[in-house]
């Protein structure tokens, strides 16, 4: 089992006649992503990568069953595009581009509520590399080649650092079943909590790494969540521990304004809920690894 | 993106906030001109720099003549103000708002954000205006007033009202507090601010409610859609660094430390400076070279990194994903060989095709060091600052 995403998952790209549409489509199907079609508004009835694509995310919907969205337009027209899938009946959105008016994720949140539980997009970035079911299926940018399959859930604000987690997994033998970004803006669609709850019910999922970043009270959430309702071992880390007061480290959500948005505040939130933190990027994996061999009522699933 | 003082008052204005009468000078002339136009007898003269806190730094001052206007004007303009909030370098005043002095009778706050927990525009208020709401917040957190505002339908009247009330003002006062109050949430939501802060907003002994001073803040990635507001920019303001770097699509910000950093990625960058910091070094700046490391842009950030003449050594560290490692290096073998690195520098590539990428850096035959881990680039980074001699160049 992996969260979100598998081989199965009818995955249609929103943006899919553009550079990056075709780049990253290209790429998704070569790693064995179910990719069944694409939208471009005015393309429709026209095939592309050997798919059908479509004027409207609906008519999509209708003909290919899809349920998930990779979406890849630029950042004006981002928020409508997202709403597109969600009133379609989409029901993964996961959103690449950044830059996108926070005032905008704002309503599209908003947007989102309109619909009942059941049948709620769930939505991931924008701002993000996107997820990667290891072995399975990816939406997203990300190099498919560091991911091996293993026990471990990722999920990571940062795209680079998410990889760099990823390569220090793989150089010590342990593997991953998801691994999510949820982008580095200041309003994102899933937060870290929505994702550790996924975690939390997976069972192919033992332990769960999460990488923060100053600004913002995600993980803060994340936490709490982990000491009242997670059993499964988080292992925590939270970049920028040099980061000055009231300056913007390149994402638009890694700013520190308020208390508790610092990385040692945050570490330290974090440590007294119980989550082990990393103590420092180098050991991300050498951390997890070693958090799974503690775990004596658990199999212990690191290749030696 | 910050504006100045006057540009917000003039922007509130245009949704109904009432201020004081007043105007921008850029001289000393313009300065007396500006008071006699206003009116009035007795005015202020205010520094306009991005930053709150010039009070006490000394950027504004009380003036009852024209002859104190115009004094007031001449030692202001020109002058590096440091507040509280510049940092030691401070801000260069090349604007000042000239403005009616008023009789105050009591000084409010008033604060919109863009709660990041709520994800909702959030208005606060507070019946004790003049304060830092960071201070407020530890000294008297029970008098906070806040209203969430529900995206779908605006902000209500029933809610400025709730607010107006709360702060304790008499029903004259109320009817125009509501007014400002909901101006102030139109021009934050139609303009795309993130934060607009009223403080204080004051009421005058004849009764009136105004904007006394104002500060807005708005989100860098809807100005696409408000060119006059991002016509407002001024780059005066801003570290010429960290404009320039905006202009190559790199991001940069200038720290205190001397190990220059080149990075792929906001949150490795973070991790890298941490790396740096957990080696015994201290990093010199922060810069995302974003996903297209091309030749061009890895040779702006070396010309950018080296501007800063702290610098000791310098460290690369690409995790490369769509980018592939062969093509990063070869960006920076042709960036050293055409921008002179005086200092030491160290490479360290990950991702696809590294062996290419490393073989690359080594036949070049330039003295580069490499990294194979997070760690090992921290440590030898740090160790090639302590021992670093600043070459000539050849």
């Amino acid at each position: 089992m992996s969260i979100l995403l598998d081989e199965r998952t009818r995955v249609i790209v929103q943006g899919f006649t553009g550079d990056k549409g075709t780049f990253h489509a290209k790429e998704m199907i070569a790693y064995g992503t179910n990719v069944v079609g694409g939208v471009t508004p005015g393309k429709g009835g026209t095939k592309h990568l050997e798919r059908p694509v479509f004027n409207t995310v609906k008519e999509a919907v209708a003909d290919t069953g899809a349920s998930a969205s990779l979406i890849l337009v630029p950042a004006p027209f981002c928020a409508d595009a997202i709403m597109e899938a969600a009133d379609a009946g989409i029901r993964l959105v996961v959103t690449i581009t950044d830059g996108v008016p926070a005032q905008d994720m704002m309503r599209v949140k908003r947007y989102l509520w309109r619909y009942a539980k059941e049948r709620r997009t769930a939505l991931i970035g924008p701002n993000c590399a996107g997820i990667i079911s290891a072995g399975r299926a990816m939406m997203g940018i990300m190099p498919g080649h560091i991911y091996a399959r293993g026990p471990i859930g990722v999920v990571t604000r940062s795209g680079t650092l998410g990889y760099e987690a990823a390569a220090q997994m793989k150089a010590l033998g342990a593997g991953i079943t998801t691994s999510v970004g949820i982008g580095g803006d200041p309003i994102n669609g899933s937060s870290f909590v929505d994702i550790l709850a996924l975690f939390e019910r997976d069972p192919e999922t033992e332990a769960v790494m999460m990488i923060g970043e100053i600004g913002g009270p995600q993980e803060a959430d994340a936490a709490l969540f982990v000491k009242q309702q997670m059993t499964k071992p988080v292992i925590g880390y939270v970049a920028g521990l040099t980061a000055p007061k009231g300056r913007r480290m390149g994402h638009a959500g890694a700013i520190i304004s308020a208390f508790g948005d610092t990385a040692a505040e945050k570490g330290e939130i974090m440590r007294s809920a119980g989550l082990i933190v990393a103590p420092s990027p180098a050991e991300l994996g050498a951390t997890v690894v070693q958090a799974l061999r503690q775990q004596p009522s658990r199999p212990v699933m690191v290749r030696q | 993106m910050d504006i100045h003082e006057y540009q917000a008052k003039e922007l509130l204005s245009g949704f109904g906030v009432p201020v004081p009468k007043g105007g921008v000078a850029y001289s000393a002339e313009q300065a007396v001109y500006r008071a006699s136009e206003v009116g009035g007898t007795r005015w202020v003269v205010k520094a306009q720099i991005h930053s709150g806190a010039r009070g006490k730094a000394g950027g504004v001052k009380l003036c009852p003549t024209d002859a104190d206007v115009r004094q007031a004007a001449k030692d202001l303009l020109g002058k590096t103000l440091v507040t509280a909030q510049t940092g030691a370098e401070g801000l260069p005043v090349h604007r000042l708002l000239v403005e009616q002095a008023l009789p105050i009778e009591r000084e409010l706050y008033v604060g919109l954000v863009l709660d990041r927990k709520r994800e909702r525009i959030v208005v606060v208020a507070h019946p004790h205006g003049g304060m830092e709401i960071e201070e407020i917040a530890q000294r008297e957190p029970a008098a906070i007033l806040r209203e969430e505002v529900e995206p779908a339908v605006g902000m209500q009247g029933f809610q400025a009202r709730e607010l107006a009330f709360g702060l304790g003002l008499a029903p004259p006062q109320v009817n125009q507090a509501v007014t400002a109050i909901l101006g102030a949430y139109r021009a934050f939501r139609e303009l795309d601010a993130t934060m607009v802060e009223i403080n204080p907003l004051v009421v005058t002994q004849d009764g009136r409610v105004l904007a006394l001073d104002v500060k807005m803040s708005f989100d860098d990635n809807a100005m696409f859609r408000r060119p006059n507001v991002a016509e407002l920019r001024d780059y005066a303001q801003e570290d010429p660094r960290e404009v320039e770097a905006a202009e190559h699509g790199l991001n940069y910000v200038a720290l205190e430390g001397d190990i220059g950093c080149i990075i792929n990625g906001a949150g490795l960058a973070m991790a890298t400076m941490d790396m740096i910091k957990h080696a015994g070094g201290e990093p010199a700046n922060f810069l995302d070279i974003g996903g297209g490391a091309s030749p061009d842009r890895v040779a702006a950030a070396f010309r950018l990194v080296l501007s800063d003449k702290k610098v000791r050594a310098i460290l690369v560290n690409v995790f490369a994903g769509i980018n592939r490692c062969d093509w990063v290096a070869q960006g920076v073998v042709q960036a050293v060989r055409e921008v002179h690195v005086p200092v030491p520098l160290v490479v360290r590539l990950a991702g696809t095709n590294v062996d290419e990428g490393r073989r690359i850096l080594t036949a070049s035959g330039l003295p580069i060091l490499t990294a194979d881990t997070l760690s090992e680039a921290a440590e030898r980074v740090v160790a090639a600052r302590r021992g670093a001699k600043i070459s000539e160049p050849e």
